[in-house]
């Protein structure tokens, strides 16, 4: 006996319908499997960015670097946001070093002799020397320095607040623009720093570590402690600083890793 | 005869199939930044125990010295594991599908004895719907080890201003710890999953592509008066 059609099409059997759902999913999983892999094998690929700024990494990848940490930046960064501060018995009493570049100088260093320059508008140049530097409030911070590669450790530095520096200095109107740029007396090593990660309150220029003197392999006499960034924007051996409405040029930047390392 | 069960969500298989590669990514990528400073060991009484990973796994990997690319493909793919665990989390609870997969009060005793089934000890298992005990507790746990992933990541990734996500992990080195732990829970529930889809055989596999399974029911008479020869084959 027939059930009576309703559609004039015909119903299909279990054995048609098994059939037909397998061709369809399976199909359709093999088809998105193809497309992800090209996908994949477009952005692996994909040509790298012209070098710049910044620099090395794939051009897809630079795009969503960016837009991750505006994005981060806009949805969280706040300057009220004080980084965390330990009991100075929790500083580490051996620094943990790890990088000389833009100190391997040919001839000595010599930090008596030594003068930060602030480049002004004109070419004008300010020259201060650590004693000018010391003469002003000194800021003690206690708190976890935290590396790219994944350590940290933490560390008891002193100095001059960033935005006391430039008060003093009467940098105000440069203090408008949107970046620093801080670079190593030979050029070896620089860094590009957002206005408001510089300005914020836990931002130093240092010149002790341990209540001591910075030792030559820290970036003696005065080296950038800013514990918003990750330890490749802590800057040692601060030559000149100098602002600008455009990124300055940053050697890790360069190499590929994010502009704004903000943490 | 044989009919159509069906038994996983287009939504489920969707997410199921686009989180392989993502995680499979994320822990590459992870691998590329770990290998930048890799301390992690398990070191009592300055015995190491086990050394993560040995020097003939970067290698053959080609890992080393590959930190931005790592960090770069690490942040890409995180939203696409994130907006995935998001979706498939919002879908479970809203389509009520969280009932089959969230253990009951007696799972974690009737775990045992699918284990013990599984491992040829026990004859018989705990009759199960659409997962079983073990399934419950396993399937559940890596939905949490995927928030835990995401909550230990961001708090590592920004902890100044994520500084509460940081606090609420015990701090950016024990964030960093579980971080690089719950990873390594993936590669296990990885390798246990694979061998229990392979023990499960094809009809299993095909259903988190095809949504169904065939199940071959002894036909009931009412049903086969009504039937015609076309049905009945």
């Amino acid at each position: 006996m027939k059930t009576p059609n309703k559609k004039i099409k015909k119903e299909l059997t279990i054995e048609q319908k098994i059939n037909r759902r397998n061709f369809i999913s399976f199909g359709a999983f093999t088809v998105f499997a193809a497309g992800a892999f090209e996908g994949w094998r477009w952005l692996y690929k994909s040509p790298t960015e012209t070098a710049g700024i910044t620099g090395e990494a794939h051009r897809p990848l630079r795009k969503a670097l960016n837009k991750t940490e505006i994005f981060f930046r806009r949805l969280v960064f706040n300057e009220n946001h004080l980084v965390k501060t330990y009991p100075k018995e929790m500083a580490a009493k051996r620094v943990r070093y790890n990088s000389d570049i833009g100190m391997e100088a040919k001839k000595k260093f010599d930090p008596a002799t030594w003068k930060l320059q602030v480049i002004k508008k004109g070419g004008e140049i300010l020259q201060v020397s650590i004693d000018e530097l010391k003469a002003l409030p000194k800021t003690e911070i206690v708190y976890d320095f935290k590396c790219v590669e994944g350590w940290d450790q933490i560390q008891h530095w002193a100095g001059v607040k960033f935005s006391d520096f430039i008060k003093h200095f009467q940098l105000e109107d440069y203090a408008k623009m949107q970046y620093v740029g801080m670079e190593t007396p030979d050029k070896g090593y620089y860094v590009g720093i957002d206005m408001p990660s510089a300005m914020h309150p836990q931002t130093l220029l240092a010149y002790e570590v341990n209540d001591h003197p910075i030792p030559l392999n820290h970036g003696a006499p005065l080296r950038l402690i800013i514990p918003v960034k990750y330890g490749i924007k802590n800057l040692k051996r601060i030559g000149s600083i100098n602002f600008s409405n455009t990124r300055p040029r940053d050697y890790w930047a360069e190499e590929g890793y994010d502009y704004y390392s903000g943490l | 005869m044989k009919t159509i069960k069906e038994k996983h969500s287009l939504a489920m298989r969707w997410c199921h199939w686009v989180n392989f590669p993502i995680l499979s990514i994320m822990i590459w990528s992870g691998l590329l930044i770990y290998w930048a400073n890799d301390i992690y060991s398990i070191t009592i009484f300055g015995h190491t125990f086990v050394k993560f990973f040995p020097d003939w796994f970067y290698k053959t990997l080609g890992i080393p010295q590959r930190l931005a690319e790592g960090m770069a493909f690490h942040f890409l793919f995180m939203w696409f594991f994130t907006l995935n665990g998001v979706f498939y989390i919002l879908y479970t609870i809203i389509s009520g599908e969280w009932r089959e997969l969230v253990p009951k009060r007696n799972s974690f005793k009737e775990a045992w004895l699918v284990l013990l089934h599984d491992l040829h000890i026990r004859k018989t298992a705990p009759p199960q719907n659409k997962y079983n005990a073990a399934q419950r507790i396993a399937y559940t746990a890596i939905i949490i080890m995927g928030v835990g992933s995401v909550i230990t990541g961001l708090a590592i990734y920004k902890p100044v201003q994520f500084y509460y996500l940081t606090w609420l992990c015990g701090g950016y080195h024990l964030a960093r710890i579980f971080h690089f732990a719950l990873t390594i829970g993936y590669v296990l529930f990885f390798v246990i999953h694979i061998v229990q889809v392979i023990l499960a055989g094809w009809k299993n596999f095909s259903s988190v592509i095809s949504g169904f399974e065939v199940v071959n029911e002894t036909p009931k008479p009412a049903i086969q008066t009504v039937n015609d020869d076309e049905n009945a084959k």
